[in-house]
């Protein structure tokens, strides 16, 4: 029983990071039709943008409590500044392309960015264990969890639940949602198409750098982190259909729990499951499980 | 010409060389997808498949034929190709690069945590001989060398062959236009399976031949990198001709080599740079190049 | 004289519209019919029923006494009966030789004449020429020979149109369906580009149906004419008796009511 407690916890604490971490990937398809591969390299910035920063403002003896601002003020500041220079730069020029060669362009920004990574942050690991471990712990069923944990929880709840008010709820939300239906037609209706994909790519990103600065104090920040996220995100939004925020939440409570199961039970096929899952979906639902209708080709 | 020359060629360019055969033995299988409209996200899997075809011929029966070796890696990658075909051949597009990356991240979830197969350590793979022979320590790379140029020569011609009948000639019409393909009575799903085994075949004899030359094998083998790696090489060397993707495998080993050498922290990004560079300036590939300045002068 | 295509009681529903509702037709060898009708009335509908590019609800289609209903299109295409586009669907990044070529290709590997491994070219079924050969006589058939190295995807609306057609000529088929063969192109054009189409077609022996929304080429070129409203033929008759039809005047051809 008390197993089955803690699968339940550690697959529901894995899937709120999966969750956070692939639902801007998810938004940035739905509105931008890119599937977007520097989505990882945001990640990874992320992390070692809080790891600096974090690290930096511990070391002067500033408030440790305020150190989780610090993370969220981090992955803003990457957000902001790297992720306009990218989609103004180099992907609004791409958007005529095929999906998959804007895919390939978005690869070899990834490539690029690891090593900017590399260079700026160099390759030996930073640690940053205060802010997991300032909060203390709770325990559930006998075991012992960092409250830290339920901070990852509101954060994905917060980022989802915040998208789909903002989606929903608001005039620039629908406006949105019709961009999302035909950038032509929004374009001819005057509706800044441009402005929507900017802030889009940039909020998406934003995403990403949270969930890998709030990682940070989790981990130790080594290259090769974006390597992994991505490619785990990519599962996720695949599992739940590209571009669907449910999609999104429904994938990562499905990789997190299976992955969190397979620990418990059988490690041995721990990194199988999650892409046997994503395989099995593609097989019986090829765009995921909440999916559009194709439209009329003749 | 490589042949006579091969005496003389130091031991670090012919291993530079043979892994270039390898590589280009992949790419050249991508190319027939690439040419049909499709990218696959996840070819390591026929290689990693080749590649540990190979080592498990060695380490459980004792075989270390180059050849055989080959044959090995052909076979077990045709089949699972066979097989996977049926499920595949339906995708296009975004789908079929991801549905391809779930498969390979698969057996690389599988290998990982295999421990008769070395888990993510791998195994070593027995000296390589030739016909039964084990030639002296000077020559072993010379042999595999001079079998990768020759197994290669072969299958880069029946490619060619291929790409003249009408199965060939029916890819770039599935890429512009598949219903026009149905209505004239073709069947595309099929003209794609085949392509997708005969593209496996291709990187399964390219894995085992990687396998022999570098004389260890693991898991890296099917991660999405790998397969990422064998995207750039058939971008860069484009779908011109069947010898474009052992130039471009040629020329991705000299930039990795040198670009490694002179600074380990900058070659991605050397490499995300050409990669961007092609697909804004060279969408054909380092291949038209050449063809542009044939053209001008005929 | 024997129906070469025998359609019965089709019905199709997508969602709330009904798109055929018992539609019936049978087509006679060698003649030429006119499907017309508002947009929505079920024209291409039933292109789409008979090519197998959608499946009936109910009902049945019958080519030559044979059930084909449930085949899927390239086997439909196999027997014999080919089909243009409203939109032309063309191999965008080839030439227009190599269009012909690609579709040449499949013809002479269905006849088993080339394997898809094997590079001998026989005679192509039906011509009894080389596959460039044929090619080359379809193309000056249709008019297209200037635009023969051309890519498809920069030839003008009406050649475009003429390509889309050539293409489906290269199976010779027995059944030649033409979904709107002059949209698109300019009223001047149309009466050319039907004529010679038509002679194109004839020559080489082929069951035509066409749909068309200019009655006057309607008239000119069909022998028989079947009016759709509404999901249901509402007229089925020589094109004169069908056009004068009180139904069709007020359904169809609105302006002569």
């Amino acid at each position: 029983m008390n197993q089955l407690l803690s699968v339940g916890v550690d697959g529901l604490i894995y899937s709120a990071w999966l969750f956070t971490a692939a639902l801007g990937l998810t938004l940035i398809y739905g509105v931008m039709k890119i599937v977007n591969v520097t989505h990882g390299s945001f990640y990874a910035l992320g992390a070692y943008a809080a790891a600096s920063l974090t690290g930096a403002w511990l070391a002067r003896g500033y408030p440790p409590m305020l150190s989780y601002l610090v993370l969220f003020a981090a992955a803003l500041v990457v957000a902001v500044l790297v992720a306009p220079l990218i989609e103004r730069g180099i992907l609004r020029f791409m958007y005529a392309k095929d999906e998959v060669v804007i895919l390939l362009i978005t690869y070899a920004l990834f490539l690029i960015l690891e090593d900017v990574i590399k260079l700026v942050w160099g390759v030996n690991p930073y640690f940053i264990a205060e802010p997991y471990a300032l909060l203390g712990s709770f325990t559930v069923g006998g075991l012992a969890y960092p409250t830290y944990n339920l901070l990852l929880i509101a954060l994905a709840l917060v980022s989802g639940l915040g998208l789909t008010w903002f989606l929903r709820g608001t005039r620039v939300g629908k406006l949105l949602l019709a961009v999302i239906h035909d950038p032509e037609i929004s374009r001819a209706m005057g509706i800044n198409v441009n402005r929507y994909y900017l802030v889009t790519f940039t909020f998406g990103s934003l995403l990403a750098a949270l969930a890998g600065a709030f990682m940070a104090p989790t981990v130790s920040v080594v290259p090769g982190l974006g390597v992994e996220i991505i490619v785990l995100s990519f599962a996720v939004v695949v599992i739940g259909g590209l571009g669907s925020l449910p999609g999104a939440a429904l994938g990562a409570l499905i990789v997190g729990l299976v992955r969190s199961i397979s620990v418990h039970y059988m490690p041995e096929v721990e990194l199988f499951v999650i892409y046997f899952v994503m395989a099995m979906v593609l097989a019986f639902r090829p765009r995921g499980l909440f999916s559009l209708a194709e439209p009329r080709k003749i | 010409m490589l042949l006579a020359a091969g005496p003389f060629i130091p031991q670090w360019a012919i291993f530079i060389i043979t892994i270039a055969f390898a590589k280009g033995l992949v790419a050249l299988g991508l190319m027939l997808l690439l040419r049909a409209g499709l990218i696959s996200f996840g070819q390591a899997l026929y290689y990693c498949l080749g590649a540990y075809a190979a080592g498990a011929l060695g380490r459980f029966m004792g075989i270390s034929d180059v050849l055989a070796q080959m044959l090995a890696g052909a076979l077990v990658a045709g089949f699972a190709a066979f097989i996977l075909g049926f499920l595949l051949a339906k995708y296009r597009g975004i789908f079929f690069g991801l549905l391809s990356l779930a498969l390979s991240m698969i057996l690389y979830g599988l290998l990982v945590k295999n421990e008769a197969l070395g888990s993510t350590d791998g195994f070593n793979i027995l000296p390589s001989t030739l016909f039964g022979v084990r030639p002296g320590p000077e020559w072993v790379r010379y042999a595999v060398l001079a079998s990768a140029a020759i197994v290669s020569l072969l299958l880069a011609l029946a490619v060619h062959r291929y790409l003249a009948t009408p199965l060939g000639r029916l890819a770039p019409a599935i890429k512009d236009n598949e219903i026009r393909v149905e209505y004239m009575g073709a069947s595309a799903r099929r003209a794609v399976h085949v392509k997708y085994v005969i593209a496996a075949v291709l990187a399964g004899v390219g894995g085992a031949l990687a396998a022999t030359t570098v004389g260890h094998i693991d898991p890296e083998m099917a991660f999405w990198t790998t397969s990422g790696e064998f995207i750039f090489i058939t971008i860069l060397a484009g779908t011109g001709s069947v010898v474009a993707p052992f130039a471009g495998a040629l020329i991705y080993g000299v930039i990795h080599t040198t670009a490694y050498d002179l600074s380990p922290n900058t070659w991605q990004m050397s490499l995300g740079l050409a990669l961007l560079l092609i697909i804004v300036f060279l969408p054909e590939g380092l291949w038209s190049m050449f063809r542009r300045r044939y053209a001008r002068h005929p | 004289m024997p129906a070469i295509l025998d359609a019965r009681g089709l019905c199709k529903t997508f969602g709330a519209v009904t798109a055929a509702n018992e539609v019936s037709a049978a087509i006679e060898r060698d003649s030429v019919v006119g499907l017309i009708g508002t947009n929505g009335a079920g024209k291409t509908t039933f292109i789409n029923m008979i090519t197998g590019y959608i499946k009936p609800d109910r009902g049945s289609i019958a080519y030559e006494g044979r059930d084909i209903t449930a085949l899927p299109p390239r086997d439909i295409t196999r027997l014999g009966i080919c089909r243009s586009f409203q939109i032309p669907q063309l191999y965008r990044s080839l030439s227009v030789f190599d269009n012909m070529m690609v579709g040449l290709g499949i013809v002479l590997r269905n006849a088993g004449v080339a394997g898809f491994f094997s590079l001998r070219d026989g005679p192509v079924p039906g011509y009894g020429k080389s596959a460039p050969e044929v090619a080359e006589h379809l193309l000056e058939r249709f008019g297209l020979a200037d635009y023969r190295n051309r890519d498809a995807q920069v030839l003008p609306g009406g050649a475009r149109k003429l390509l889309d057609i050539a293409l489906t000529m290269v199976a010779k088929p027995r059944i030649l369906l033409l979904d709107e063969p002059t949209s698109g192109v300019s009223a001047e054009e149309k009466f050319g580009i039907m004529q010679m189409v038509l002679e194109a077609v004839r020559a080489e022996g082929a069951t035509v149906l066409f749909v068309e929304h200019d009655m006057e080429i309607v008239s000119r070129f069909a022998q028989r004419v079947l009016a759709f409203y509404d999901g249901r033929i509402i007229a089925d008759a020589a094109p004169q008796a069908a056009l004068g039809d009180p139904e069709v005047q007020r359904y169809v051809a609105g302006t002569r009511a």
